[in-house]
């Protein structure tokens, strides 16, 4: 009886608002694998329903709370981390997301995105990574390539772009996912995955602008043969094998991955690499984040997941501590703590 | 005792401890604030230090100062100029001398005032007494550095520890003139040096060897007296305006239920309200010191969204910061104290000197209609009494409130007696618990108070949105509907308006009628009603019309204002509460009476610019 108070259908997170996104927007696709996925959330970690809370910040990813039918905070541009910190430190009994983008978080937002996942707060970041300001219609944004022709940078931007996974990984993060806002699958297992993970959780999910940015993930994420071809999804404890017919894989040569056709010159499966995402040292992560297309395969899937204390146990423990030890219960005892006098 | 034949009365009296800010100056003062107020006298203190940490040694620029004035009545401020002052070096002479009462006592140390460091404090000639026209002034140069070192002797500690110790042997001579005993200070030095035997019998040694100095020698053959004021009965302890504020945040998460999240950036000198309450886990008083002020404020209201009774404590630049996020708080109607400590501005400004100069900033410091709740204590000690009351307007009007309160009181303390929690009022927040029948609109408000519920997450069936975005009226959906918008603007205006039915009405000082109506506002209360009561002792018709309600403003305002021949507005800035008031009431004329020094008033003069207005000058 108790797990039917944990099931929920996708229809129980949809809000009664009109989706506003344009048509053809990545956006819709991920809307799509968040409902589905929160049902298999609150299943595996008897969540019930109003413990979600969805918090974000401004742009297009940043309407997305609207869309949801749980609590739900539209906040203002760059500060949703620290809202959504706010929320879970004032009750971290909560499952608290945060939606944001890639103008949003790592440029107006990039010093809390940056201290979230440095405290290691529970939360679930994800990242709609479009590389370009779309709200605005169509300035560069900081993930933009070089060299990339948009409004404001008429002819073409001269600022090297930021590499979300690396970002994470150099603010010490404990969990970084990848996925495509097509691959509605995969962006449901990472994102349940990063439920599970206590701590700060960031999921990219490369997102399609059809508007100011289309196809600018098309080189690896055209369509489903593209993708076989020019992605490798990581699993834990999996080879990293890719490929159509999974005849491709990575194999670590010194302090470099190098892409492998097994079978040939000798490669077997054997050679290939397995995927440890609980690893601590952020070495190979580090690599497999930086995986570029064309030379690479780009990297989607749990990339890093290794457990670590919270930022909210950590303040819920001191409390109980510090309490347990002091004889100052109520606010009467701290007026009178410390030296007082008596006037007669 | 011989001394005593000498010993004479005062009501009250100025001590004004300077040195370089790394010898110990403030400490000194608070241990003679300490001992005066176990004696029962009345108390107001003024630290007075530089933006450095140790600003070059020797220099006017490093001088610290404490300022204490004591006496046998309540005393409202720390006093305009000092009896006695304690001048560790040439520099804190040369940067207080506009500080001394005429004829007052300056006890130098004799040892650090050599020609070389003399030049140093940039005087132009090697005389100083002269230069400055103190030649008529009690002017004593005890070498206290090297009888520090001859008191400690015995101990053998190394040159430096032991000339450490010198502010001891200063405060032993005070202790000496104003018949203050030691015991106190010493149980202080014992508890704090547990750990470090040796240094806290050195600190003895020379606190001792300060107060046989005075007691030996002729250059303090008067010493004074202070009785014990006449102060209400009860239990008593001193307390800081920025502590004061803590606590009151503290006690409005008590009586309120819900756990205090305080999210804030370090700044001076607001930072000791975050200090303060990172120490209180023990009261589940949460703390996050955030990556800056913006996610100080961002923090707190996301607390706030999930039921935390959330504040956010800053200064002046930080309030800036944390503009547009005020506008979040007004727009998504959350319960919020954001405490700005005002210091002087623009910008960077005077980081530790005082001001009220960031009242436009609070009032109006935001983009679109934005009104919220604005209050600033007068005094140390009512920081917890109004930091309370901006708990519960914030939880039961659903608004941000702005605490404003400044540098002076933040920094200066006085005693104060303990109240109980028992005569503070209950804090009632409009929490949904379940969903109503037809579901849950989020912008639904009450008629009394025009609040609209706290729907906390967590709580099943009241799953609902907020945002920056305009909402509909009732809904909460998104809504850019141009009569929805005037009305929400309208609704959140009249909301805040309405609080003016749950605070008390404005009193007055004096009589409620007269010639002239002095009016002021938060920190500046001690010197007007010093000053105005002065003059009304004197046969005066003067009354004093002080503010702590801001915005909104009390009812009665109108009615006490029409009663006066003469309004004159006093405030530490160029006139932005006059104009306020212009703003409010237009039928009155009102003249002012501004400063932007980084400095209290006086009651010199603001006693001499109402003698003018009077024409009694």
């Amino acid at each position: 009886m108790n797990c039917e108070k944990y099931k929920y259908t996708p229809a129980d997170f949809k809000s009664d608002q009109e989706v506003k996104w344009c048509p053809g927007c990545g956006n819709h696709a991920i809307l799509n694998s968040v409902v589905k996925a929160l049902p298999q959330v609150a299943e595996a970690l008897k969540y019930k329903h109003e413990r979600f809370t969805f918090v974000s910040g401004i742009g297009c990813s940043s309407r997305f709370p609207y869309y949801m039918n749980t609590f739900g905070f539209h906040g203002i541009h760059g500060r949703a981390s620290a809202i959504a910190t706010g929320v879970k430190v004032a009750n971290p009994k909560l499952s608290v997301w945060q939606v944001t983008g890639d103008g949003d978080a790592l440029a107006i937002g990039g010093n809390h995105f940056i201290h979230a996942v440095r405290r290691n707060i529970d939360i679930n970041i994800m990242l709609f990574n479009n590389e370009i300001y779309g709200l605005t219609k169509g300035q560069y944004s900081p993930t933009s390539k070089l060299g990339k022709i948009t409004k404001t940078s008429p002819f073409g931007t001269i600022e090297h772009p930021f590499n979300p996974g690396e970002l994470v990984l150099g603010a010490r993060g404990t969990f970084f996912a990848r996925s495509i806002d097509v691959e509605l699958k995969l962006t449901q297992e990472c994102l349940v995955a990063a439920a599970k993970h206590d701590g700060t959780s960031v999921v990219e999910i490369l997102q399609n602008c059809v508007i100011f940015n289309d196809k600018t993930h098309a080189g690896f994420a055209l369509n489903k043969e593209v993708r076989e071809e020019n992605t490798i999804v990581l699993r834990h404890g999996e080879r990293m094998i890719f490929g159509k017919n999974r005849d491709k894989g990575l194999v670590q040569i010194g302090m470099k991955l190098m892409v492998v056709r097994i079978g040939e010159g000798g490669v077997t499966e054997e050679d290939i690499l397995i995927h440890n995402a609980h690893e601590p040292n952020p070495g190979v992560h580090m690599m497999l984040v930086n995986m570029s297309y064309p030379k690479y395969p780009v990297a989607l899937g749990v990339i890093r997941d290794v457990p670590d204390h919270t930022y909210d146990d950590n303040i819920v423990d001191q409390l109980q501590s510090i309490r347990e030890k002091s004889n100052i219960r109520c606010v009467d005892d701290l007026l009178n703590s410390g030296e007082t006098w008596e006037i007669e | 005792m011989e001394e005593k034949d000498h010993s004479r009365e005062r009501d009250d009296v100025v001590i004004r401890f300077s040195g370089d800010s790394g010898d110990g100056m403030q400490m000194t003062g608070s241990l003679f604030t300490d001992t005066s107020a176990y004696l029962g006298n009345g108390i107001s203190t003024f630290p007075d230090y530089p933006a450095e940490i140790r600003a070059p040694q020797g220099t006017v620029s490093g001088v610290s100062g404490f300022q204490v004035h004591f006496g046998s009545k309540q005393i409202d401020t720390p006093g305009d100029f000092c009896d006695v002052l304690v001048a560790m070096n040439p520099a804190a002479l040369r940067a207080n001398a506009r500080w001394i009462k005429h004829g007052a006592t300056i006890i130098c140390d004799g040892d650090t005032f050599t020609d070389k460091s003399v030049e140093r404090a940039g005087f132009k000639t090697l005389d100083p007494i002269r230069e400055l026209n103190l030649d008529d002034y009690n002017v004593v140069f005890p070498r206290m550095t090297s009888m520090t070192r001859e008191a400690v002797k015995e101990l053998n500690l190394d040159p430096k520890t032991a000339s450490k110790c010198k502010n001891m042997f200063a405060l032993g001579i005070c202790f000496f003139i104003y018949n203050r005993p030691l015991d106190h200070t010493i149980h202080f030095i014992n508890t704090k040096f547990a750990k470090k035997p040796a240094v806290a019998e050195a600190n003895i040694l020379a606190l001792k060897g300060g107060y046989n100095y005075a007691a030996n020698t002729h250059a303090f053959a008067d010493t004074y007296e202070v009785k014990p004021a006449s102060l209400p009965k009860g239990k008593y302890r001193s307390i800081s305006g920025n502590q004061a504020t803590a606590w009151g945040l503290m006690a409005a998460a008590e009586k309120s239920g819900r756990p205090l999240f305080c999210g804030s950036y370090p700044i001076t000198p607001a930072t000791a309200i975050l200090e303060e309450l990172a120490k209180r886990k023990d009261l589940n008083v949460k703390t996050l010191q955030a990556e800056d002020e913006i996610a100080g404020i961002c923090t707190a209201i996301g607390a706030a969204f999930a039921g935390n009774f959330a504040v956010t404590s800053t200064s002046g630049p930080g309030l800036s910061l944390k503009s547009e996020a005020i506008g979040l708080a007004v727009m998504t109607e959350l319960p919020l104290v954001i405490v700005n400590v005002q210091r002087g501005g623009p910008s960077t400004g005077l980081p530790t000197k005082t001001e009220q100069s960031d009242l436009n900033q609070a009032l109006w410091g935001r983009n679109g209609e934005c009104p919220l709740v604005v209050i600033a204590p007068s005094r140390p000690s009512n920081c917890f009494h109004y930091a309370f009351w901006c708990g519960k307007i914030a939880m039961e009007h659903m608004t941000p409130v702005l605490m404003l309160s400044d540098g002076f009181i933040a920094n200066g303390s006085e005693p104060w007696r303990i109240p109980s929690m028992s005569d503070y009022p209950k804090i009632t927040p409009p929490i949904v618990t379940r969903a109503p029948e037809g579901g849950f609109q989020p912008y639904a408000r009450d008629e009394k108070r025009l609040a609209r519920m706290w729907a906390l997450p967590g709580t099943k069936g009241v799953e609902h949105r907020v945002g920056g975005l305009e909402k509909n009226a009732l809904t909460g959906a998104v809504s850019h509907d141009p009569d929805n918008h005037q009305r929400m603007v309208e609704a959140r205006a009249a909301k805040v308006a309405r609080v003016q039915d749950f605070i008390p009405k404005q009193e007055v000082v004096g009589d409620r009628k007269g010639d002239l109506l002095v009016v002021g506002w938060g920190g500046t209360y001690g010197h007007l009603l010093t000053a105005v009561t002065e003059m009304q002792h004197e046969g005066h018709k003067v009354s004093l019309c002080h503010f702590n309600f801001i915005n909104p403003l009390p009812r009665n305002v109108r009615d006490i204002f029409s009663r006066f021949r003469k309004i004159v507005v006093c405030e530490l800035n160029t006139g932005q509460f006059a104009n306020y008031l212009r703003m409010n009431f237009q039928e009155f004329e009102y003249l002012q009476y501004n400063k932007v020094q980084g400095l209290p008033f006086t009651v010199t003069e603001l006693r001499q610019e109402f003698e003018r207005i009077l024409n009694l000058r």
